[in-house]
């Protein structure tokens, strides 16, 4: 168990990219501080322990400085190996597979995410919206086959594919409401929607996925920083 | 570990390469599927119906796709044989960090070069360097006790993808017209690079120069063909 003020994770509690590690610790029972940064600026200590890449999360743990945040939830889980759930699988080829998906959802999943707030016009949006969907359509297949029925990616418990999802829900959720659609849709994605009241409920997940309301309150003040110029 | 292992793959492609030089670091015995890219198989279809890309590891009828999570899992499988990931997880971090900075940063921006050509290629060149400078800075941070070698003179998992990103500088030169690796800017990754492209195991999966010269002049013939349609 680590003693309180080793572990120290650099961050902002309405990142999604944050909030992976976050649920990783709490899994792992393990305390830590939470240095939150100010929005619209970046801390000394976060450009010193990230040159790089100059983002959160970056966890420190006895002053060492890991980024990236599957990184750091795979550091996290051998780490602490004896607390808690193993978050990754224990079977190398299921390990493969939750690794397969959590690179879809940054690389590919992702972007067509923020790919709805940047489009402009009702066909771009359209467009980005159903880009979102099909994605969500596959990973409901894949929540499927991985599961084999039981409650989460990770099986009885939330493993890293379920954090890597998971921590997307409540920026999700704000999408649906700022653009009138349903993602989550109980229609077309039953497994996935039912999946994200039980991940979001978790004692794990909690006190870290912020309510929506407080996020679409965030969202329209970013928003209304980036505003773009209106198309000539 | 027994088992039949099969590598779906296509002789040009960095990330097939990866693979490739992952399974000899191991000493794993394979088959290889060339693949025609633009008539794949249609095993390949049904083994990666997501992404629809080499490579793939089939192992005992299990596909594995994504060539970095390929690799993990190829570590993790056989144990025997050289370690390609460090035991130690602050070090695991570490080469994951980095593979991860190479892949999304600087083979995109190389990739960026290839693609364009006159200002936009300035600029792609410009980033380039950036990224190396970043590298080289960050090599000197990372691992300032010596070579990223973790077997003395077996190569990891950070070491196969600085060889599949920068190990074809010299193509890069004779294509592009551009020298990236300069020993005076970029001393430790220019020592890294050069000596990786000199061990057998890399040498011998090295496809001969003129063949990948060709093809990526074709490549990039057909990008600029395309932008500027």
């Amino acid at each position: 168990m680590a003693k309180v003020g080793e572990v120290k994770l650099i961050g902002a509690w309405p990142s999604p990219f944050v909030m992976r590690p976050r649920i990783a610790l709490n899994l792992k029972g393990v305390e830590y501080e939470f240095l939150e940064e100010k929005f619209g600026g970046k801390s000394d200590l976060l450009l010193r322990s990230n040159p790089v890449h100059k983002k959160i999360p970056v966890l420190l743990h006895a002053d060492r400085p890991i980024c990236e945040s599957l990184v750091i939830v795979q550091y996290i889980d051998k780490s602490w190996p004896s607390s808690g759930p193993s978050i990754l699988p224990s079977d190398p080829y299921d390990r493969a597979i939750a690794r397969f998906w959590a690179a879809y959802i940054d690389e590919k999943w992702f972007p067509s995410m923020s790919g709805i707030a940047r489009a402009q016009g009702e066909e771009a949006k359209k467009a980005a919206i159903d880009q979102v969907a099909e994605g969500l359509s596959l990973l409901e297949d894949a929540f499927g086959k991985i599961s084999k029925g039981k409650p989460f990616f990770g099986g009885d418990a939330i493993g890293f594919l379920d954090i890597a999802l998971g921590c997307f829900i409540g920026w999700l959720r704000v999408t649906e409401r700022t653009q009138g659609v349903k993602l989550l849709d109980e229609a077309k994605v039953p497994g996935l929607a039912k999946w994200a009241g039980r991940f979001c409920a978790d004692g794990a997940v909690k006190g870290v996925m912020p309510e929506t309301e407080k996020l679409a309150e965030f969202a329209k003040l970013i928003m209304g920083k980036f505003k773009a110029p209106p198309p000539q | 570990m027994a088992g039949r292992v099969v590598l779906h793959g296509m002789w040009a492609s960095p990330y097939s390469k990866r693979v490739e030089l992952a399974l000899k670091v191991k000493g794993i015995e394979y088959e290889y599927a060339e693949e025609d890219l633009k008539n794949k198989s249609e095993e390949l279809l049904r083994y990666n119906p997501v992404h629809k890309k080499v490579p793939v590891l089939v192992h005992d009828g299990k596909p594995i796709a994504e060539s970095l999570v390929i690799i993990e899992y190829i570590d993790e499988t056989w144990k025997e044989g050289p370690r390609l990931l460090p035991q130690d997880p602050y070090e695991r971090a570490k080469v994951r960090f980095w593979t991860g900075f190479l892949q999304q940063q600087l083979f995109e921006a190389i990739f960026a070069v290839i693609k364009t050509d006159g200002e936009a290629q300035e600029r792609a060149v410009k980033e380039v360097h950036e990224k190396l400078k970043v590298l080289e800075e960050g090599i000197k941070g990372s691992y300032s006790g010596g070579s990223p070698f973790i077997n003395g003179n077996s190569m990891g998992l950070l070491d196969i993808v600085v060889c599949s990103t920068l190990g074809a500088h010299k193509i890069h030169e004779e294509v592009l017209g551009v020298k990236f690796l300069d020993p005076e800017k970029y001393p430790r990754v220019t020592s890294w690079v050069t000596a990786l492209v000199e061990l057998p195991l890399v040498k011998e999966a090295t496809p001969p120069l003129e063949k990948v010269v060709g093809l990526l002049q074709f490549l990039r013939s057909s990008f600029l063909e395309s932008a500027a349609a």
